[in-house]
């Protein structure tokens, strides 16, 4: 409840945080960020430590007074080690490689121990999506935390803010601490499987220019690249030779794949027809074809390879519909 | 968000068989002292159910129900009832405990469970020293706390090696000691107990009784517990002067002495005596009220009072160790005894011992006065060739004839009771005084040991001229008692306590030792009560400190305390590495000298431009660079190549 009243106040969260999201670069948790509550069963723990005090004043036992009271002053050192444990660890995230939407984004985050002393078992909470993480960091160790936060939609997904808690030593205390690294991972729209469209389309009328398949006309050969589909490796010529060649077609392939926005029908609705596009370009890629990407206001041009795959399909995932 | 399931939750994490076997270690080490006085079952019980909770463990099989865990629950209380004949007494109750930490584990899951039944093993620590508060127990104690907060720290940290989990048990028990320090010395103490205590609380503690019946001195006196130890301000006593007075007995039934009642007196300091002597007794819990005093007591003790026979009576019976302070001083002037007093002292039960009666008959005959009669009945004992033992024949119904006249074998009680009869039978009022005869010093540390095995009965005389007179009747048949203790006055081979055996010298310098230093503990650790802690208040100079005051500087300490935990956690955080530090003098020193180094520059090519723009300083520049290389991202060589880094930088000139 008084989560929910402080998360709808962002000022207020911020100042009561001490940070203001997001936070670029290297995050330390200072003292001033780590917050610790008594633990369920720090709430035992002293009601023991009640029964014991009770004992030894009614059957005077000095000996139990000086355990009741070591136990004391142990409660109160655990208190002070578990803030320990979360204080002044620097958090920084890393690169979350783009997924598909309905997958999960991996979210690296860097916890750097920076101390000489080892830190057991931190959770890494997303608390968005409860994504969690127990780790162990050895001293003066980094060690890479991956929390796996489902992708609904395509575009940016911002990390947003992630708990580290501890219960370290005793489990008598509770102590946390929130940080929202200024991390973001791509996430493109969910493909749907589809048959490709024609080759060379006809942008304009949006009926087929020539039925004739872009990759019939042998021209040459040319060195492989990895990114040539299997399919185009000149097997014969590679057993003659110890080079790998890959056959290269003319291409009234000038008939030229065109996967276009347009060609899908209005009614599909937005976020159906970016499915639909990026269910072909995954297909075009596969199949080796040279293809470019048409949307209102994007054309991307034809090509192939990884790096052009990742760029069709970041128009679609940053797509905005600008007219109405 | 809280309907996910918390990983860190001890609700959620399962318990392993490294948590239990930790567990059950630790478990085992708080009850091993009271396995000692448990009935052998109930042990072998608590032992098969840390070994099937542990099976289970190995097995990783589902525990087993609720019902036959209670099952096993009521069996064992019955078992408990069936010895005991109750549930709630010391002895019971504390068993049941243990038993109840064996089926605690065996419905232990969670660490949650798990965690709640090693606080349990905290408690059980407590109840040891219910029986015990000495050093080994406290040592033995110490261990098991050790190894529960060990078993505390791995239900945290699950993956962690139990080695590195002992050492932050070590750490967190080490800065719990400031803290605990200073509560134990500053908590405001209350005089327990807070309510009534079960009715088996204090047995099991040994010492002089309300009546003397044949044999059992002797059976206190092949004990080696210590009475009470006594610090002396100036010279001790001579031996034939170390008389301990207690419990005075003055009412005889043919077979036993007791106390009877009696009324309490105002106290009256006595006038003249021949030596006084000034002394500390602590005095070991016996769980009655007298005290013990040399001889006359010359002073009373903080709440103590004095019977009419003079005996020391404290107002609350003596269950914890207890110091007082006292004068003492020897033979002193002595007012008229009141008539119904003497008329108790010279009361018999009819018609028993008429043999001694009549052999008191005969010394009253031709006696001039009471003294004569005195010296002819001490005179019977001397020639009577009686046998001094600790393991005396059985008496039958006249127990003061047979002594006298057949068995004439006999331990002090004996030689007193039949002394105090003959005496009342010829018309002397006589009475029996038990207590200590004797003690031991301690060389090292000049503390006065005395020991149940010092238990004696003597008897005291009264003479019209001169008052109650001590007559020790043992001492007069076995002169070696006074003088020289009782292991030379019984005969060779008979049961002594160890510590009083005389072939273990080269034990005595050790037992010494160890005796001063548990003397210590029993003053400063184990004797620390209200009255001490207002003593050491005073001291430091809070004179009336009460409870408000105790509270208000203990919360300061603690919060000091704490701060600089605090300030330690930050330590090792925020101090630099040396290493960096030195190479940041290093850029700095050269950055004066408007070389800067660029972002993007490592330490060899910073290093390089630096010796090129200052070839003065060029062979100084290029070590450093090269050290600091080494240093950062060598794998070899630190402390030593550190201290070099760092003179080498201060050592740096270059203007």
């Amino acid at each position: 409840m008084i989560a929910g009243f402080i998360d709808r106040r962002p000022k207020l969260a911020n100042w009561l945080y001490g940070f203001t999201p997001p936070e670029r670069g290297t995050v330390v948790l200072v003292h001033r960020r780590v917050y610790i509550v008594p633990a369920r069963l720090g709430w035992i723990f002293g009601a023991t430590l009640a029964i014991l005090l009770v004992g030894s004043i009614n059957y005077a036992l000095s000996l139990g007074f000086a355990l009741t009271f070591l136990l004391t002053g142990m409660g109160l050192a655990g208190m002070v080690h578990t803030a320990r444990n979360l204080a002044r660890l620097a958090v920084s995230a890393g690169r979350a490689e783009p997924v598909f939407a309905g997958e999960s984004a991996q979210f690296r985050l860097y916890l750097d121990g920076r101390a000489a002393f080892d830190r057991p078992a931190i959770l890494a909470r997303h608390l968005g999506s409860g994504a969690q993480l127990v780790v162990d960091i050895p001293s003066g160790a980094l060690v890479e935390v991956v929390l796996a936060v489902p992708a609904e939609r395509r575009g940016w997904l911002p990390l947003g803010r992630v708990m580290l808690e501890t219960r370290f030593p005793l489990g008598l205390f509770r102590s946390w601490s929130y940080v929202e690294p200024d991390a973001r991972c791509l996430v493109y729209p969910r493909p749907e499987r589809s048959p490709l469209p024609p080759r060379g389309a006809d942008t304009a009328a949006g009926a087929l220019r020539s039925p004739v398949p872009g990759n019939d006309d042998f021209s040459a050969l040319r060195g492989y690249q990895p990114s040539d589909s299997p399919r185009h490796v000149a097997w014969k010529a590679v057993a003659r030779s110890d080079d790998m060649l890959t056959k290269q077609f003319t291409g009234e392939a000038a008939a030229e794949l065109w996967l276009d926005w347009r060609l899908l029908p209005a009614a599909l609705g937005l976020e159906n027809r970016l499915s639909r596009l990026a269910g072909w370009v995954l297909a075009a890629e596969r199949e080796g074809a040279q293809y470019g990407l048409r949307l209102p206001g994007v054309e991307i041009a034809p090509e192939r390879g990884d790096t052009h795959r990742a760029a069709c399909l970041q128009a679609l995932a940053l797509y905005q519909e600008t007219t109405a | 968000m809280s309907a996910l399931a918390h990983p860190l939750a001890p609700d959620e994490r399962a318990v392993s068989a490294r948590d239990l076997a930790w567990l059950i270690g630790s478990l085992l080490l708080v009850i091993a002292p009271h396995s000692m006085r448990a009935p052998w079952w109930l042990t072998a019980l608590t032992l098969c159910l840390f070994a099937w909770r542990y099976s289970y463990a190995l097995a990783r099989v589902k525990l087993p129900s609720r019902w036959l865990v209670l099952g096993v629950a009521a069996l064992a209380m019955l078992g408990v009832w069936i010895e005991y004949r109750t549930l709630f007494g010391r002895q019971p109750g504390i068993l049941l405990l243990s038993l109840f930490a064996g089926l605690k584990l065996l419905e232990t899951r969670s660490h949650r469970d798990a965690a709640v039944a090693a606080f349990l093993g905290y408690f059980l620590i407590i109840t040891n020293f219910l029986y015990t508060q000495s050093m080994p127990t406290a040592l033995l104690m110490c261990a098991a706390l050790f190894s529960i907060t060990t078993t505390l720290i791995g239900f945290s940290a699950p993956q962690r090696a139990p080695r590195a989990n002992a050492r932050t048990a070590a750490l967190l028990l080490a800065h719990a000691a400031p803290a605990a320090l200073v509560l134990f010395l500053l908590f405001p103490r209350v005089q327990g107990p807070l309510w009534g205590l079960p009715q088996d609380a204090y047995t099991g503690m040994t010492g002089l009784s309300e009546t003397m019946s044949p044999g059992n001195l002797a059976s206190l006196a092949q004990s080696d517990a210590i009475a009470f130890r006594a610090e002396f301000e100036a010279e001790l006593p001579p031996p034939a002067l170390r008389y301990w007075r207690g419990p005075v007995l003055w009412d005889f039934d043919g077979r036993t002495w007791s106390i009877g009642t009696g009324p309490l007196v105002e106290f009256e300091p006595p006038q003249g005596g021949r030596a006084t002597y000034r002394y500390a007794v602590v005095l070991e819990a016996h769980n009655r009220h007298w005290l013990f005093a040399l001889e006359t007591a010359a002073s009373l003790p903080e709440r103590a009072r004095m019977r009419f026979d003079g005996q020391l009576i404290s107002t609350t019976p003596v269950r914890n160790r207890m110091r007082y302070q006292l004068t003492s001083v020897i033979a002193p002037e002595q007012a008229e005894e009141s008539g119904g007093v003497l008329r108790r002292a010279l009361r018999l039960p009819p018609r028993a011992n008429p043999r001694t009666v009549e052999l008191a008959g005969q010394m009253r005959a031709g006696a001039a006065s009471d003294e004569e009669v005195l010296i002819r009945a001490i005179d019977f004992l001397k020639a009577g060739k009686y046998t001094y033992t600790l393991e005396p024949p059985l008496l039958g119904l006249h127990s003061v004839d047979e002594f006298l006249f057949s068995t004439k074998a006999g331990f002090c009680e004996h030689f007193a009771s039949a002394f105090t009869f003959l005496m009342r039978a010829a018309g002397i009022p006589a009475r029996v005084v038990t207590g200590y005869q004797g003690g031991e010093l301690n060389p090292i540390d000049r503390v006065f040991t005395v020991r149940q095995s010092e238990a004696h009965a003597w008897v005291e005389v009264y003479l019209s001229n001169r008052g109650w007179v001590r007559v020790d009747p043992t001492g007069a048949s076995v002169p070696g008692r006074i003088e020289s203790g009782l292991a030379r006055s019984v005969p060779a081979g008979e049961p002594l306590p160890l510590m009083m055996q005389q072939r273990l010298e080269w034990l005595r310098g050790v037992r010494y030792q160890w005796e001063a230093l548990a003397h210590k503990w029993n003053l400063w650790v184990l004797g620390y009560s209200p009255e001490r802690q207002r003593d050491l208040m005073s001291a430091i100079g809070m004179r009336d400190a009460d409870w408000r005051a105790l509270t208000a500087s203990l919360f300061s300490i603690l919060g000091l305390i704490t701060l600089g935990l605090l300030a330690w956690s930050l330590r090792h955080l925020v101090r630099q590495d040396p290493v960096q530090k030195a190479w940041g003098a290093f850029c700095g020193k050269l950055a004066a000298q408007g070389v800067k180094r660029a972002p993007q520059e490592g330490p060899r090519d910073f290093a390089l431009r630096a010796a090129r723009t200052l070839p003065a300083a060029a062979w100084t520049i290029l070590r450093i660079g090269a050290l600091y290389i080494a240093l950062r991202y060598g794998a070899r060589a630190r402390a030593k190549g550190v201290e070099r880094l760092k003179r080498l930088v201060r050592g740096l000139r270059l203007a």
